[in-house]
């Protein structure tokens, strides 16, 4: 049995190899059970946002989980093969896994690290999750601890603040162009994480109309909903430019999406009217010879990131102490996991009664004074006999039934019945303190 | 004389104000995004330029009083009357935006016109008292203000292509976060022109009206003066007409107000 992810994000997949595998939440039940049908999977778990799909499983074999896991993905997408998608995916397993997971979390995989959304889309697929029932008892532990873990790398750090301060320094270097946004009008080409949330601050600071491309027409509309915008197909936005003061980037693509010609007749047509290009597309979507044409200004995610006061080391060193904060976590998720073993699990429960057998004769012989050796032998028989019965059959039940799809739960219950948590943690330590060393 | 003693305080004053606003310039305090935050330095030049204000304000009133008539006969008054106007719109300004970085460039404007005219003071001579009438002072007074709008109009123009600057090479300095936004200062670059342009071509008019009275044409033989003013005039009304018409705004407006105005300041000083 293991935790395994496989996946692949904005850094190893092109931008139309993500929106081809992407699962709408519509659709989330259906590939949710299609995923869990196959035995080799325990748990699983589907994460699909703009910039990653990933699935989550416990598995009961760790190399055959991670050929059902890319099947199932190459599956999802007629226009693909697993021939397509295998150099972009990612595959881990066991503490790198969660490790992956607890990153993911806490945004420090995102594009823009330090983004809140990807904790909001973590929780909703959780949920999905949960309401078709295909995560179990490790999953769930493993995605409440990442939940908790994101949310103690966003109160004791300020990586959050890095990404809400680069959509605060665009807000303020549009106020420094157009004075007030009030009645200003934003193009959002791409709806990204990062685009929803600088529409966001964008709203509540006055602009009152947002009108939003992407490939992926549903999703344009999915977010015009949320800003009451209005939804265009991407081949419609340079016609769209001509009426935005603020045209903010994300779509992905691989080149330059808005060149120098096009800024150039979109400035005639705007009459000299000032317009303010954000492209925080990595790799960049804008030609950056467009801001020296006059009264376009343009920013990119480097530019806006050096206008936030908080200079790129102290960034650094909070990145550093999220590290830390996960590596933390991970140990002890870890030592959790590894407790569900069998083996350790039977030797915790042995030691355990054995130790209170050894404890309650040694009062017994104190009490009842000087014993013959034939007494002794009794003694030790008849407790010795009641623990074995007592726990022959909490044993067998073990055994037999920690692969089955029920053995987690039986597991987990064993060890709070017999409160082995104590043991079971010294035994983890005799185990690794020499390879630490 | 006491005139000239006021005078003279006057100058002090506008020197004080001036050097301390060019000094708040370059406090680098903390107060990014907070325009309307005044330093010490900032206190202090607006009380000096306020002091300089009342003392400007006496001595023209004793000019007044000695001559007369109107203190605009010649450069050297309409210069002092020009200065006066500036100090006046630039607390209009700052009552009604409370941008104090602003006395940092218009402060100057009016002290180096004053200054300049006091460094003229021996050469300058009287107009023939023949030739001041009502028409005179008239068209001198519409024709200052029209100056100062449009002076108002080549600061804005600095201040914007200065701004403009900051924000193209992302060099987002304390000054830049202090400086008002684009659209504010092309919006002050039209208000004054569409202000100035008035009172210009009524300055003209009067002009030629005074023209008229006392010379009998409304049009002075070999008048290069007029003829130059006419130049400015279809100058502005090119400029409101681009911006209203073709959208000539923005950079392109800032450009032309400085252009603009350093055609005004150049027949103001070789041709009053």
């Amino acid at each position: 049995m293991n935790i395994v992810i496989v996946g692949l994000n904005h850094r190893t997949a092109p931008v139309d190899i993500r929106e081809r595998l992407s699962i709408p939440d519509s659709e989330m039940g259906n590939a949710l059970y299609k995923l869990t049908d196959n035995p080799v999977i325990e748990e699983g778990l589907i994460l699909s946002t703009c910039n990653r799909v990933e699935v989550c499983a416990v598995v009961k074999e760790t190399h055959h989980g991670f050929e059902v896991i890319k099947q199932f993905l190459a599956s999802n997408n007629h226009t693909l093969s697993l021939e397509n998608i295998t150099p972009s995916l990612y595959i881990y397993s066991s503490s790198k896994a969660i490790e992956h997971l607890f990153r993911v979390a806490s945004s420090l995989d995102s594009m823009i690290v330090g983004e809140p959304q990807i904790l909001g889309q973590l929780k909703d697929a959780f949920d999905h999750a949960i309401l078709h029932k295909t995560t179990g008892i490790i999953l769930n532990k493993a995605f409440k601890k990442a939940i908790s873990v994101a949310k103690r790398v966003r109160t004791e750090t300020k990586i959050a603040e890095s990404a809400v301060s680069i959509s605060f320094a665009a807000v303020e270097l549009a106020k420094k162009i157009f004075g007030n946004l009030n009645g200003k009008s934003a193009l959002l080409i791409g709806a990204g994480e990062m685009a929803e949330l600088a529409a966001r601050h964008f709203v509540g600071n006055g602009i009152e109309s947002i009108t939003i491309a992407n490939r992926s027409y549903e999703r344009a509309v999915e977010l015009a909903k949320n800003f009451n915008g209005e939804p265009i197909k991407i081949e419609d936005f340079e016609a769209e430019m001509v009426k935005s003061d603020i045209v903010l980037c994300s779509a992905g693509a691989p080149d330059y999406l808005i060149k120098t010609e096009a800024v150039k007749n979109v400035i005639g047509l705007r009459k000299n009217r000032p317009i303010f290009f954000i492209d925080i597309s990595v790799p960049r979507n804008i030609d950056p010879e467009i801001n020296a044409l006059d009264n376009v200004f343009l920013y990119d995610i480097d530019d806006l990131q050096h206008s936030v006061q908080t200079n790129i080391e102290s960034r650094k060193k909070e990145a550093l102490k999220a590290e830390e904060i996960i590596t933390e976590e991970i140990t002890s998720f870890v030592r959790w996991f590894k407790s569900l073993d069998a083996v350790p699990m039977i030797v915790a429960l042995k030691d355990r009664a054995e130790n209170i057998r050894q404890s309650e004769i040694e009062k017994m012989a104190n009490k009842l004074g000087n014993l013959s050796e034939i007494q002794k032998q009794a003694l030790e028989g008849l407790t010795a006999s009641i623990v074995n019965k007592l726990l022959h059959n909490p044993l067998t039940v073990l055994k037999k039934e920690v692969h089955s799809t029920n053995g987690n739960m039986i597991l987990e219950t064993t060890r709070k019945l017999f409160d082995l948590e104590a043991l079971l943690d010294s035994e983890e330590k005799e185990v690794h303190d020499p390879n630490k060393k | 004389m006491t005139n000239i003693l006021f005078f003279k305080a006057t100058l002090l004053f506008y020197f004080l104000g001036t050097a301390l606003f060019l000094l708040s310039l370059w406090d680098n305090r903390k107060d990014r995004g907070d325009a309307s935050q005044t330093a010490w330095p900032q206190k202090f030049a607006i009380f000096a330029t306020g002091a300089g204000f009342i003392c400007h304000t006496i001595a023209l009133g004793i000019r007044l009083k000695e001559g007369g008539y109107v203190p605009l006969s010649n450069l050297q008054e309409a210069v002092s009357f020009f200065s006066w106007a500036m100090v006046i719109a630039f607390f209009w300004v700052e009552i009604k935006y409370q941008l104090y970085i602003l006395g940092s460039f218009i402060l100057p404007l009016a002290f180096l016109s004053l200054i300049s005219v006091a460094a003229l003071n021996n050469t300058a001579t009287p107009l023939n008292p023949t030739l001041v009438n009502a028409w005179f002072g008239i068209h001198t007074i519409l024709s200052v203000l029209g100056i100062v709008a449009f002076s108002i109009a080549f600061i804005a123009g600095v201040i914007y292509l200065i701004q403009d600057r900051f924000l193209k090479s992302k060099q987002l300095t304390t000054l830049y976060s202090r400086l008002p936004s684009l659209d504010m200062l092309d919006q002050w670059n039209r208000q004054a022109i569409l202000f100035g342009f008035p009172l210009l071509t009524l300055g003209i008019i009067s002009g030629a009206l005074w023209s008229q009275y006392t010379m009998g044409s409304l049009w002075g033989k070999n008048n290069s003066k007029q003829a130059l003013s006419l130049g400015i005039w279809f100058f502005y009304l090119l400029v409101l007409h681009g911006r209203i018409n073709i959208g000539w705004r923005a950079k392109k407006a800032a450009r032309l107000a400085i252009i603009g105005f350093i055609g005004v300041i150049f027949i103001f000083v070789t041709l009053a």
